[in-house]
């Protein structure tokens, strides 16, 4: 069941060849079978949802069932929050932690009534591009389970990977989707800054991060867009903007559309066989009538730095809330400095202290000049790099990565290689741009992800040239053997 | 050269409220100074007349009127605390 689409399994509810129960209940089913190997779920919602499909059994053949999500399975990662479903962000620190309320993107999800089945792994407090930073156990790649399914929502990708949801909600500060979406050969986009509400996103660095779906096609990615989109006044960083039919920008014609390809994203250290299927790829764009050429994004070698610094300082602030005080698992401690100082080295694994440490060193006393606000300034010319781009092209074309997915273990121990892997998702957060990543064929058994990267709010043009080469091509077909 | 010292990683650590043990202190050394090597890549930049991005969007003040709402009662918000008497959060003497 789990290679149906949303509008193919809106038409079995629709005819009632299918009831929402039996949905719900063969998504427990897959998740009983695989989740053992993938480890993609942090907390089930199993009763909750049991109960929430019955419900709208109820309403199946009326009316009030028309909507095109009705009764459908999601999975949300775990540092959106959800009402009375444990949320962790993965961390020990908020192992015990039931939220009061509801995200905005959770609201929207439940107006169009989709089921919560469970909340999904992913690196504590989003810090990780290979789920290994998980506070409680990593999730593996379904493809193959000595691989990492990539960060930090690997749980998101993953799920949607093994069939065990149809979709699924992730995060993106530098690539957290996308990379993801890449290693375990799904769709994950990360929309423009301010499009999607952040408001109950437990926060890592607010002026990068942003919501967006994680899929199996990209016309699901639309549907699921068009549902959670839109200015939310709990979200003062939330754009007000009118949110665009999405679907309609479907048409399959990229006729005259022109395709930028820096040449610092198909450089050095970039796999061959990754800048192979990039290539391939972009010869079946131009048989269907698109042109590219090769551009350059000159300030694309230090997004790396201005990134880790940006996005710890940012970090250092948002994560001083965890202390133990209002929320969370408290350490023991004779008077309150001393139990901030153990909640948080308790609490918090290496990855998360490693950050703190490195935003609070570039914002403290004598540093923030020379670290931060250096930072800032070079921010301005990466994105000013798009900007010029953008003026005389439509997209920009790319891999979402170097290199498939490494395998468990590789990359843990040295920071900066583990870094240097989201070389290729961290400008755009930095832009504040929009990008999809789309599977665009298999290395060694592998999946490899096509990266296209569009104007502020042109999630539009985004999704026409995705959706265009996704069906002409049968990339997104191949599915992993569990 | 090294760049950050082991007085600084116990300064900062301080400041951002986490105890470390000497083997930590000596691991956190050695890595936030590879961080701040690949850091200083960005000095190779002129920067001198480059505008710092505060907004990626031209996002003017967002204001809202200053007028209460209703949110979680007393006791709910209560419901996370790890301690709580008389309707306040409890936490150890802040004094010695």
């Amino acid at each position: 069941m789990f290679d149906k689409s949303i509008s193919e399994l809106h038409s079995l509810l629709h005819k009632k060849e299918l009831s929402v129960s039996e949905i719900v209940q063969s998504s427990f089913d897959r998740i009983n079978t695989v989740d053992e190997k993938v480890k993609a779920f942090m907390t089930l919602n199993e009763e909750g949802a049991m109960q929430a499909a019955k419900a709208l059994d109820g309403k199946l053949g009326t009316e009030e069932a028309r909507g095109l999500l009705f009764g459908l399975p999601v999975g949300v990662k775990d540092n959106i929050v959800t009402k009375g479903l444990r949320t962790t962000a993965s961390s020990q620190l908020l192992g015990n932690f039931e939220p009061l309320h509801n995200a905005t993107v959770v609201e929207r999800l439940n107006a169009a009534e989709t089921i919560t089945v469970g909340k999904l792994n992913m690196d504590e407090f989003a810090m990780g591009s290979s789920n290994e930073n998980s506070g409680f156990y990593g999730t593996r790649n379904p493809w193959n389970t000595d691989y990492v399914p990539g960060g930090s929502s690997g749980g998101s990708a993953a799920s949607v990977a093994a069939g065990e949801v149809f979709f699924s909600l992730g995060s993106d500060t530098g690539g957290s989707i996308r990379q993801p979406a890449a290693f375990c050969g799904v769709v994950g986009l990360k929309p423009t800054y301010g499009l999607v509400s952040r408001f109950g996103l437990i926060a890592f660095a607010s002026s990068l991060d942003q919501i967006g779906p994680i899929t199996n096609t990209v016309e699901d990615n639309a549907y699921l867009l068009q549902s959670i989109a839109g200015h939310d006044k709990m979200d003062s960083t939330s754009a007000n903007v009118d949110v665009p039919d999405y679907l309609s920008s479907l048409t399959g014609d990229v006729k005259g559309l022109r395709i930028a390809v820096p040449k610092e994203y198909l450089a050095e250290g970039v796999d061959e066989d990754v800048k192979n299927n990039v290539l391939q790829a972009l010869k079946k764009l131009e048989e269907l009538g698109a042109s590219w050429e090769e551009v350059s994004l000159p300030h694309s070698k230090y997004a790396v730095a201005t990134y880790y610094l940006l996005s710890s300082s940012e970090a250092s602030a948002n994560l001083a809330r965890f202390d133990g005080v209002r929320y969370g698992v408290r350490a023991e401690a004779e008077n309150l400095l001393d139990l901030y100082k153990k909640t948080r080295s308790e609490g918090f694994g290496d990855e998360v202290k490693r950050r703190i440490m490195l935003g609070t060193f570039a914002l403290s006393s004598g540093y923030y000049d020379a670290y931060y606000k250096k930072a800032q300034k070079v921010r301005t010319l990466i994105k000013n790099d798009f900007e010029k781009v953008f003026e005389d092209y439509d997209v920009i074309i790319g891999p979402t990565t170097p290199t498939p997915a490494f395998k468990v273990g590789e990359k843990i121990d040295n920071p900066l290689t583990m870094y240097a892997n989201d070389i290729l998702t961290i400008p755009v957060n930095l832009a504040g741009v929009p990008a999809i990543s789309v599977p665009c064929g298999l290395s060694n058994g592998l999946p490899v992800g096509l990266q296209i990267i569009g104007k502020h709010f042109d999630e539009r043009t985004v999704y026409r040239v995705a959706h265009a080469f996704e069906q002409a091509t049968d990339h997104h077909k191949a599915k992993p053997e569990l | 050269m090294s760049r950050i010292t082991k007085e600084q990683v116990k300064h900062v650590a301080n400041l951002a409220r986490l105890e470390m043990d000497e083997a930590e202190v000596e691991k956190f050394t050695t890595q936030l100074d590879d961080i701040i090597s690949m850091a200083e890549q960005l000095n190779e930049l002129d920067t001198e007349n480059v505008e710092p991005t505060t907004h990626v969007l031209d996002l003017k003040n967002v204001l809202r009127e200053d007028k209460a709402q209703p949110w979680l009662s007393r006791e709910e918000a209560l419901k996370n605390a790890p301690d709580h008497a008389n309707g306040q959060v409890k936490v150890p003497s802040i004094f010695e």
